[in-house]
């Protein structure tokens, strides 16, 4: 199968990221190298402040880094890019917008056709079940919700590149795994491509076509794994025997690091 | 068997949904009633309590003998307001006039101000520095250097009125511009919002709760403005009646002044209370009208 899907559509080579605080220099990433094919759901899962969001932000254009290169379809990033949609940990909602403002930010900022994308937002909206609650402001929503309208509008313009930061990090478990359910709907319909930063085993697992193991900092590659689960994936899966293998092969990666320790 | 089942989730279910929709019927009827007596009582209880000082203060007046040059007992007051009316009202509307001016300027400077601080480092860290050091100098005591300047007419009242209560704003618009979460900024670089447009649609309004915050400081110190403009060269206005009172040892007067001046400074902080209203989404005034409960 040597088609142009294979190409890499997102390559990372020898990334580093300094960070100079007072006392010392802080080396969050270091030579990290991997590539991301279109269409494919990328996680990268590892302990806290291994640098995994640092690398999220630099793939976004957002933050420089400190040595290596970004490319995206052939092109080198030295700027914020634009043919992103991206979904942080907090939903970061404009607090004077209405969740339907908030999603059309988006549509107002890229000068679509308003019409047009208000329809397409309150679609977005319903699909995730914010049906109803378009003209509620984001101080009348529950966290989950607001992190599905940030997800509605990092999608409504769709985007060739979706960039998740820990999304689910700050919700509850029904809720998350809901959104996780959510999501994965979402990926197969629009066949996005998505590089999805957690800490969560099991939500890279569930999502990924493959998962990046992180070491703790500097964070570079522990080890690439293939996630070979047929889509789309139930939560009852979750019990089966390759899900288990798979979460195990990452457990056993963080116990041999000492990210987790058993006593 | 399953029949029976059916008929018995049929028997709990319904009676407990009717049972449930009255509850919450009733829940929503209580919050209603709540939130009504709630909206009452924060009038009602100062209200009360100043009715009863008031009460304390006349009966002590009356009960004491308390000479009137030193404490007038309320129905004085009130006697002295109703015959200086229209000399209270003249002199109020003189003062209004100095302190819209004074609260106008200190938005047309402050502000602009505000943002050439936010948008122009060198700017802020020249002149940031002495803008906050220069709040050392006792604004009052520069009040007479004005006349000599300006005379006695307007001007050295509206520019001592701005001189005091132009820094709230400056402070409270380039604080509230600076305080806004990176992601917010990441985020519009992502959508290629221009800066521009990023300031018009997401940094002015992140602003607008503290700007806000900084008006209402600003208001009510250019009532005191521009009563120390009318104290050291006036001609007319409260501040000045004030001093004329205060010479003819009619302490009523004196009190009705500072009655008027009161109302004034309450009537204009309503006033922008009305315009945050109308300017910004509910979420924020109820955010604001908590700040303003504990000022």
């Amino acid at each position: 199968m040597n088609n142009p899907a294979d190409d890499p559509y997102l390559r990372v080579d020898n990334l580093c990221k300094i960070y100079a605080t007072r006392d010392a220099e802080v080396r969050a990433l270091n030579d990290l190298s991997f590539t991301q094919r279109r269409g494919e759901f990328l996680s990268h899962v590892g302990p806290s402040g291994c640098g995994k969001s640092t690398l999220l932000m630099i793939a976004a254009g957002l933050v420089p880094p400190s040595g290596g290169a970004v490319c995206v379809a052939g092109r080198s990033i030295d700027r914020p890019r634009t043919d992103i949609g991206i979904v942080f940990q907090s939903p970061v909602l404009l607090e004077w917008r209405t969740a339907l403002g908030n999603v059309l930010l988006q549509a107002e900022a890229r000068k679509m056709d308003l019409k047009d994308a208000e329809r397409r937002a309150r679609e977005l909206l319903g699909s995730v079940g914010l049906g109803g609650f378009e003209d509620r402001y984001p101080h009348e929503l529950s966290g989950g919700m607001r992190q599905r309208v940030s997800i509605c509008r990092a999608l409504i313009h769709n985007p060739d590149h979706l960039l998740m930061d820990e999304p689910f990090g700050a919700l509850d478990a029904l809720t998350r795994d809901q959104l996780v359910l959510d999501l994965q709907a979402l990926v197969i319909e629009r066949r996005m491509t998505v590089l999805f930063i957690t800490h969560s085993i099991a939500e890279a697992v569930f999502l990924s076509d493959r998962v990046i193991v992180m070491t703790p900092r500097p964070g570079c590659i522990d080890r690439i794994i293939d996630i070979k689960l047929p889509r789309p994936r139930t939560l009852a899966m979750r019990e089966s025997p390759e899900f288990a293998d798979y979460s195990r092969q990452i457990l056993d990666l963080f116990l041999a690091r000492g990210v987790l320790r058993e006593h | 068997m399953t029949e029976r089942n059916i008929l018995a989730a049929a028997v709990v279910v319904s009676p407990d949904r009717t049972g449930m929709d009255e509850i919450e019927a009733g829940i929503q009827r209580r919050r209603r009633k709540r939130e009504r007596s709630d909206r009452i009582g924060a009038l009602a209880y100062p209200i009360g309590v100043m009715a009863a000082l008031v009460v304390i203060w006349e009966a002590a007046a009356r009960l004491f003998a308390i000479p009137a040059y030193l404490l007038p007992a309320p129905s004085l007051i009130a006697q002295a307001m109703v015959a200086n009316s229209t000399v209270l009202i003249k002199q109020s509307v003189a003062t209004s006039l100095e302190i819209v001016l004074g609260f106008a300027l200190s938005v047309a400077v402050g502000v602009p101000l505000a943002l050439a601080i936010f948008l122009w480092k060198p700017f802020a860290r020249s002149v940031y520095p002495l803008l906050v050091s220069s709040q050392a100098v006792p604004k009052v005591a520069v009040a007479p250097l004005f006349l000599v300047w300006f005379g006695f007419g307007l001007l050295p009242k509206v520019l001592i009125a701005f001189l005091i209560a132009f820094f709230p704003v400056v402070i409270n618009t380039a604080m509230g511009l600076a305080a806004i979460e990176r992601e917010k900024i990441y985020l519009a670089q992502s959508m290629g919002l221009s800066s521009f447009a990023t300031f018009r649609k997401i940094q002015l309004p992140n602003a607008l709760p503290s700007i806000f915050a900084g008006l209402k400081i600003s208001i009510t110190l250019a009532v005191v403005g521009a009563v120390v403009g009318e104290f050291v060269g006036g001609q007319g206005g409260l501040g000045y009646l004030l001093l004329i009172a205060n010479g003819n040892m009619d302490t009523s007067l004196l009190f009705a002044g500072i009655a008027a001046l009161t109302f004034l400074g309450v009537v204009f902080f309503i006033l922008i209370g009305i315009v945050e209203r109308l300017v910004l989404p509910p979420h924020a005034v109820e955010r604001v009208s908590f700040e303003r409960g504990s000022m």
